[in-house]
């Protein structure tokens, strides 16, 4: 641990120690700056309607980001979350509809198939010790194939319980979606978990320096078995949410959902090399990719542009996290 | 350190909070919007499978230049790619908060899609399906959309008295499973070729007969098309001929028959006559295809909803937007035009 800590001292001592100390300050700054702006392009922006219509649309990711971000922190990648969470979404709801299983057991049932996708991941990156990109580009095609085996129908006419998550509530005027409110509470547990927990301490050890973790007494293949494994679990209630959001279980979902979360994950000023981020980062990471989309598309900007821009934001943003890490 | 953390936790949530209570700036900064009155304004949506495919890039077009004649705002989105449906449903939500009370969608998962229009409906907006149908039907107002069926069955009746007394062995080289358009062409046209009959013009199943030795999904994609054609060849290198899903998919067919030295003796038939699909009509690569108007489609759905908004009937039903057989081979009984018929009425980069 002590390494670690070392470490730390080390960081805040350099120059452009605001952007250090601070690491969300950088995504902040660029998420106010996008509020902003929009907010003077289009009337219709800075609205409680559409603001929770942005919240509802990022959950998806949102949710899936917070187990990238773990696993990320640990200096590894999962590419597989998008099709994992396809997969569990497709269990669950053709439990429910097709197999006329009770929808809490299938809703746990899919989120247990994409929990044993976070052991095997898990288990394959430290029992065989092979990096976690190979390992998850590996299981993205598993997960893709078995979503495709089990099911090329997208499955409709959901129980309700299923949709849960996609109703709204009431504060004001203002329609806030369930949804949105649990990848919050999401957020705010991963960051008491990681911030005040030994357990949240030892995946910054484990990412900083695994040998020094090790040599300070932590089971580094626990740490990782346990941070694919909740990751995974991540997935599954953000297979919830989505087919809470779309209303049917569609095997073509999620595919470009990886990417989609790292992007945000890497917005949020987390470190690919590990060790080094913050989780409240890949929640700001997550916002900015969804009011740019939303902004762009209510000023009537074609939705290239929108890709062409979060390109631009993620250059700038690992850019900006490289120079002032530099020594 | 942990203070600085909730201090900036706390920060984050005031700011939020802040956006929404600054809601009484925004109008300060209205002037600032090249829209005049916006609230009275007209808007109509036009939701595309993807923004690079030709076919849609002509029917945003068609959207365009009909929206500027009426005098109204178009705003226009689509999925990541072929298939992403939750991007849609994003782009289609989107377009409601910015105030539009039409939408135009080529539903890009025919089925998936459907929960999200019905909540469009509900909250008043009228959505009408271009150029491919909802499952069901009956999920949007309208469908303006080419007879995919027909097109399928025009290719199947033209190469039935092309192939003359040939014994056929046919690859079928598809979309993808469960996609409404992918099945009304692929059945349409065994219909039209005569090994199948009576098959539901309106079905999402593909439905095969023995003269199909290979059928594989191409998703209308290129070099998916060339690896499958050169698949079904190992598998059975007597076809004669290929139906193909689009004339992108037609192309990797021809590459995968060309390498393999059989270009001159299988026929390839096709549907979209798109502009580079339609000069494979004129070298000969493609022996036939049928041609659709995405231009129109688009065109005749903006032109609905702008008439609907200003008091007139609301669309509802299914609009033929017209299919034309092209081919340099014209064959006796069966309709159509020659191919530089086509190149006038194509769509894409000529």
């Amino acid at each position: 641990m002590s390494a670690v800590v070392s470490t730390v001292t080390k960081r805040r001592s350099s120059l452009l120690s605001i952007v250090r100390g601070s690491p969300v300050m950088g995504p902040l700054a660029a998420l106010i700056l996008a509020c902003i702006f929009f907010s003077f392009k289009t009337d219709r922006f800075l609205t409680g309607a559409n603001l929770s219509l942005i919240l509802q649309q990022v959950m998806v990711v949102g949710t899936l980001a917070i187990g990238q971000t773990l696993v990320i922190l640990t200096s590894g990648i999962d590419l597989s979350n998008g099709s994992v969470m396809a997969l569990g979404g497709v269990v669950m709801t053709s439990l429910a509809v097709d197999h006329g299983l009770n929808p809490v057991l299938a809703i746990l049932l899919g989120i247990l198939v994409c929990i044993l996708f976070g052991v095997m991941n898990g288990a394959l990156v430290t029992g065989i010790r092979l990096p976690a990109f190979i390992v998850t580009l590996g299981t993205l095609n598993i997960a893709y194939a078995l979503t495709r085996i089990y099911t090329t129908e997208t499955i409709s006419g959901l129980p309700s319980l299923l949709l849960f998550f996609g109703n709204t509530f009431k504060i004001g005027t203002t329609q806030i979606t369930y949804g949105s409110v649990l990848m919050l509470v999401l957020y705010a547990i991963t960051w008491f978990v990681l911030r005040s927990t030994p357990a949240g301490r030892s995946v910054y050890a484990v990412g900083d320096n695994p040998e020094a973790a090790r040599l300070a007494g932590i089971n580094t293949t626990r740490v990782l078995i346990g941070v694919y494994t909740t990751a995974a679990l991540t997935y599954g209630i953000a297979a919830l949410l989505l087919v809470a959001r779309t209303g049917v279980g569609d095997p073509q979902a999620g595919q470009t959902s990886n990417l989609e979360s790292i992007t945000a994950v890497v917005l949020g000023g987390t470190s690919l090399f590990g060790g080094r981020g913050t989780i409240i980062g890949t929640l700001i990471g997550a916002l900015i990719v969804g009011v740019f989309r939303n902004g762009l598309q209510l000023m009537g900007v074609e939705s290239i542009y929108q890709v062409l821009i979060t390109g631009i934001l993620v250059i700038a943003a690992v850019s900006i996290d490289q120079l002032s890490h530099r020594k | 350190m942990s203070l600085k953390r909730i201090a900036l936790l706390a920060l984050v949530v005031v700011l939020l909070a802040a956006c929404g209570g600054a809601k009484t700036e925004a109008p300060a900064a209205a002037p600032e919007t090249a829209a005049p009155a916006a609230s009275d304004q007209i808007i109509v949506g036009l939701i595309t499978k993807t923004e690079t495919n030709p076919f849609f890039v002509k029917m945003k077009e068609g959207a365009q230049a009909e929206a500027d004649k009426l005098g109204v705002k178009l705003l226009t989105g689509a999925g990541a790619k072929d298939g992403d449906n939750e991007g849609q449903v994003t782009a289609l939500e989107n377009m409601i908060n910015a105030g539009a009370k039409g939408i135009l969608i080529t539903p890009s998962d025919t089925k998936a899609i459907v929960p999200s229009i019905e909540k469009a409906r509900a909250q008043g907006v009228v959505v009408i399906a271009l150029d491919t149908a909802t499952d069901p039907q009956e999920a949007v107002d309208a469908l303006f959309a080419t007879d995919n069926f027909k097109a399928g069955l025009l290719i199947g009746q033209w190469a039935k008295s092309a192939m003359g007394d040939k014994a056929p062995v046919i690859a079928t080289l598809d979309l993808q499973p469960g996609i409404t358009v992918g099945a009304q062409r692929h059945n349409g046209f065994l219909q039209g070729f005569g090994v199948i009959s009576g098959a539901d013009p309106n079905s999402s199943d593909l439905v095969n007969a023995d003269v199909v030795v290979c059928s594989q999904d191409t998703h209308g994609d290129q070099t998916e098309g060339q690896t499958a054609m050169e698949n079904c060849l190992s598998k059975n290198p007597d076809i004669n001929l290929v139906y193909t899903i689009n004339e992108p998919a037609a192309f990797g067919a021809y590459t995968a028959l060309k390498n393999a030295g059989k270009e001159k003796d299988v026929l390839i038939v096709s549907v979209d006559g798109g502009c580079k699909g339609v000069q494979g009509v004129v070298d000969g690569q493609i022996a036939a295809t049928s041609q659709q108007y995405p231009l129109k489609m688009a065109e005749l759905g903006v032109k609905a909803i702008v008439d609907y908004i200003k008091g007139g009937a609301k669309p509802s039903g299914y609009t033929d937007t017209g299919v034309t057989l092209i081919t340099d081979m014209a064959q006796a009984g069966v309709d159509g035009q020659n191919s530089a018929y086509g190149v006038a009425n194509c769509w894409g980069t000529k």
